[in-house]
């Protein structure tokens, strides 16, 4: 390529950019509103996966809640027999005392919150160390059937339920986005239409000179490209606040209460060359298509 | 060479435009296709131009299948023809200088040449000081002068001109024609499509008259039909 061909075909695609720039709006709008979900999808679909990942660190521990008013002998007997249960590799007891005190560790200065209550809520818990995580549902099973046993929870369903949650999410989020892609092609190539009509002459003109494909689609191409890339620029930009903000407003706001949450949150530094990266390709990629759509329909000769 | 072997088109199964066309043209030839519209002239360029296929029947150009050119190459194949509108098709925002170093820059020609060789067209078609005019401030036949320098500054192995004198008055048409002879005096094929009678019979070139699609008439250097009510 020629510098003279490049800057014609840059002149031409800024000219006809500016000449169009409504429809120009409306078609990075639509590229953004498509990256934009996209960005959702994709980083609900990270944190979920991320919580999982958090979650399954705590795999192999499972919490024993033991019921108010065992007396404390009977507690120590439960503790030696889920010693013996097949699949056990140790068992640590955790009184309630050191378990409030620990979420007031946790809470920090939001502890003052806790100071009111008159019982402590929480629990005496055996913490069952797991040999091996295949044999889970039996020991839970097993766990289940002690007099004296409020409650057992192990992870391993915390970590099921993200796990659907994030398949929904994804399959959920893949169909909007598919049907979002397809709008955002039609609106790029009805872009295109009103350049390739506007300059329909010149167009045939260039055909009938036999103008290399270079000249008469590149400013077209390069028109879709840069409609499609600007959308995913203001896509990035705005996702970019967006999420920034969601996570330091959970992080200020709620930290307290979701203990432990920033942990599970993936951080934007983490995600944002990625999503550069995808954003820019699929914006790029619909405002080429967009072209070729309108060019194929209407530039016969 | 362009040859014409039993060609024939149909529009939509049901409309045929040319009917058995076998048509001959050398290199060098002067031509004028000539027939009420309706005819088939058009078709018949757009067929040589390659804008729509025939039914049937083979087209070459210098001994190649223009319908065998892949549609990619077409660009490439046009570039072998220059082009001239009845209506010149002058884009309107450029000057005529602009217009006609288009054509150049269009198929990548360098800024020197396109220097050099565009005032030697203009003043080939007399128009050295009207370089930096546009197309709407000057006279339909200065407009049309314009195109021919357009079609001839790649220099095109034939020019193919459909109805150039179209629009114009006889005097201004004549200077056109001028114009014309010259391109093919120095060695260009001229196709020309027309159905002004007072030209034809003027020139006394070759003639190609169509009626109906068909050829009733292919002299080599004659008038339009004496039928005196064709028109």
């Amino acid at each position: 390529m020629n510098p003279k061909k490049i800057s014609y075909i840059f002149k031409q695609a800024f000219k006809s950019m500016w000449r169009n720039r409504m429809m120009g709006i409306a078609s990075i709008g639509s590229v953004t509103a498509v990256l934009i979900i996209l960005g959702f999808v994709l980083i609900i679909v990270l944190n979920v996966n991320n919580m999982a990942m958090v979650a399954k660190e705590t795999f192999d521990q499972i919490a024993v809640y033991i019921a108010e008013g065992v007396e404390e002998k009977q507690i120590e007997e439960m503790g030696n027999s889920f010693r013996q249960i097949d699949g056990v590799l140790g068992v640590a007891f955790q009184t309630k005392d050191y378990a409030l005190e620990s979420v007031k560790e946790d809470w920090g200065e939001d502890a003052i919150l806790l100071q009111d209550l008159r019982n402590n809520p929480f629990p005496d818990t055996y913490i069952v160390q797991l040999s091996d995580v295949s044999k889970s549902d039996e020991v839970i099973a097993k766990l289940e059937t002690f007099e004296g046993v409020d409650r057992v929870r192990y992870y391993q369903d915390a970590v099921n339920t993200l796990i659907k949650l994030s398949d929904f999410v994804k399959r959920f989020g893949a169909a909007i986005i598919i049907v979002l892609l397809l709008i955002s092609v039609f609106i790029i190539s009805n872009t295109i239409k009103i350049t390739v009509l506007s300059r329909q002459r010149e167009i045939e003109l260039m055909q009938y000179i036999g103008a290399t494909n270079g000249y008469v689609r590149g400013p077209f191409i390069l028109e879709g490209v840069m409609l499609g890339l600007l959308g995913s620029v203001v896509a990035i930009l705005l996702i970019m606040l967006g999420y920034n903000y969601s996570i330091n407003y959970l992080a200020g706001r709620y930290v307290a209460l979701i203990s432990g949450m920033s942990g599970y949150l993936v951080g934007v530094e983490m995600v944002i060359n990625d999503l550069i990266i995808i954003f820019m390709t699929i914006g790029i990629g619909i405002g080429i298509l967009g072209s070729l759509v309108s060019l194929k329909k209407f530039l016969s000769i | 060479m362009i040859e014409f072997n039993n060609v024939t088109k149909i529009y939509k199964k049901t409309f045929t435009a040319v009917k058995d066309i076998n048509l001959k043209i050398d290199n060098g030839e002067f031509i004028f296709i000539v027939g009420k519209s309706g005819a088939g002239k058009s078709t018949l360029i757009k067929l040589l131009l390659r804008e729509i296929s025939p039914s049937q029947g083979i087209i070459t150009y210098n001994n190649q299948d223009i319908n065998k050119i892949r549609k990619r190459s077409v660009a490439e194949y046009r570039r072998h023809i220059g082009f001239i509108f009845q209506d010149y098709r002058l884009l309107p925002k450029m000057t005529v200088y602009e217009n006609i170093a288009f054509a150049m820059e269009m198929i990548c020609c360098q800024a020197k040449n396109i220097r050099r060789e565009v005032p030697l067209v203009l003043s080939m078609v007399g128009l050295s000081d009207k370089a930096k005019y546009y197309p709407d401030e000057l006279s339909g036949g200065e407009q049309q002068r314009v195109a021919i320098a357009r079609a001839i500054i790649n220099k095109p192995e034939t020019v193919i001109a459909d109805e150039p004198t179209g629009n114009l008055d006889t005097e201004t048409s004549k200077e056109i024609m001028k114009i014309l002879s010259e391109v093919n005096r120095r060695g260009t094929t001229v196709i020309m499509a027309t159905h002004d009678r007072e030209i034809v019979n003027h020139f006394q070139r070759r003639v190609v008259e169509l009626k109906n699609g068909i050829i009733i008439r292919d002299i080599k250097a004659g008038g339009y039909s004496d039928e005196p009510k064709e028109d």
